[in-house]
């Protein structure tokens, strides 16, 4: 199968990362971080996946709930024009929508243990719809596209902690962090349109 | 403003709780047994998480912690220096897009030293708060359905993240230098 720059973009990083600091540990002579750096690294990953269970057992009970009650059809109804316009490959009644908006509101309103769970709900929906179970979907990547470039309208962490700095005006940054995310995403929402129709005509010329 | 959102977050989940449940029943929905068989796929959908997750943070890890993210971040001073960008904050926005726990870290450190409304302490929390953790968000959301090829979104990721650290700088210096 033919592959191209961006599609294997991960595994260039991946490999550039590993190689990149291997070889610096190795000549300042600090070889053995790596090992612990390493076994370290992948005690975070199962930690983090293992705390998933619960929130995700949590709010899939929700969200089946939510579909039963007819909640996710009427909210993605009630969204439709935004998500026609971004997100035009999903059907328009399709529970997908309802997630989809239900990770964007959570993120808006920082709600960390909501968002992360919505999202992965969103992306099993899409997954539905997806005709290469191994591959991004055009839609997968306008929704990661979105959430990369963060939504969060107040950034409560770091106001919390500029206060716990004695910070006088601690809020401050609320405006520059709302205009730095709208930089970001208009930039997505672009560059996420432009590379779709690049990637599209690829796949023409390569039947 | 900020107290109305903070108030709605406040909110948002017990009142899902309290409406999600309600309308379904009402609907003639059976809540409970509804709720125990969509709520069954959580495990599967965090356990499948695992092999992706680890793969990125021990790469994160061993990059963070074998000096390897110090000579990057020694390398590309001067140029970052040229710009007007503080040289201090450069490893904050290395650590940004890879790991959420690190660049926090990394702020609050250059909160503390250079006070909160410093020039720096405005630009790291800016930047702090208007960028997310990009390798990992990836990771995980692609992790939980088993897809590996992730096309364009890698490079689209890293092009918001380098506007959003631009984005940051120029507002930073207008309103606060």
């Amino acid at each position: 199968m033919a592959s191209y720059g961006g599609d294997v973009l991960v595994n260039y990083i991946w490999l550039g990362m590993l190689v990149f600091s291997i070889l610096v540990a190795g000549a300042q002579g600090n070889i053995e971080l790596v090992t612990k750096a390493a076994f370290e690294g992948a005690d975070i990953a199962v930690k983090i996946s293992l705390s998933l269970i619960a929130i995700m057992t949590f709010w899939l009970g929700i969200i089946k709930l939510a579909e039963a009650a007819g909640l996710i059809k009427t909210l993605a109804r009630l969204v439709q024009p935004v998500t026609a316009f971004l997100f035009p490959s999903i059907p328009k009644d399709h529970p997908a929508l309802g997630a989809i908006i239900m990770n964007l509101s959570a993120n808006i309103l920082g709600l960390a243990n909501a968002a992360t769970p919505m999202g992965l709900i969103a992306m099993r929906e899409m997954q539905k719809l997806n005709r290469k179970p191994d591959t991004a979907s055009e839609a997968m990547c306008t929704f990661l596209a979105l959430n990369t470039s963060c939504l969060t309208l107040i950034p409560t962490t770091i106001i919390g902690i500029r206060l716990m700095y004695d910070s006088q005006d601690a809020t401050a940054i609320v405006g520059t962090t709302i205009f730095a995310t709208a930089c970001g995403m208009t930039v997505a929402i672009i560059v996420d349109r432009t590379l779709r129709q690049v990637y599209r005509w690829r796949a023409g010329q390569h039947g | 403003m900020v107290e109305l959102i903070n108030e709605m977050s406040r909110w948002a989940i017990p009142l899902i709780l309290l409406v999600v449940p309600l309308v379904a029943f009402m609907k003639k929905v059976l809540v409970y047994e509804t709720f125990v068989k969509g709520a069954e796929a959580g495990f599967a959908t965090a356990i499948q998480t695992i092999p992706f997750l680890v793969a990125m943070l021990v790469a994160i890890n061993i990059f963070r912690e074998s000096g390897a993210m110090q000579l990057m971040i020694a390398c590309l001073s001067p140029v970052f220096d040229h710009i007007g960008f503080p040289v201090e904050v450069l490893p904050h926005a290395i650590m940004r897009p890879l790991s959420g726990g690190a660049a926090l870290g990394i702020a609050t450190d250059l909160i503390e030293h250079h006070g909160p409304d410093s020039f720096i302490g405005n630009l790291v929390s800016t930047m702090q708060g208007s960028s997310d953790t990009t390798f990992y968000i990836l990771t995980l959301y692609f992790g939980a359905v088993g897809i590996h090829k992730y096309r364009y979104a890698v490079a689209n990721g890293l092009c918001a993240d380098l506007t959003t650290l631009a984005a940051s700088l120029f507002i930073v210096h207008a309103l606060f230098k």
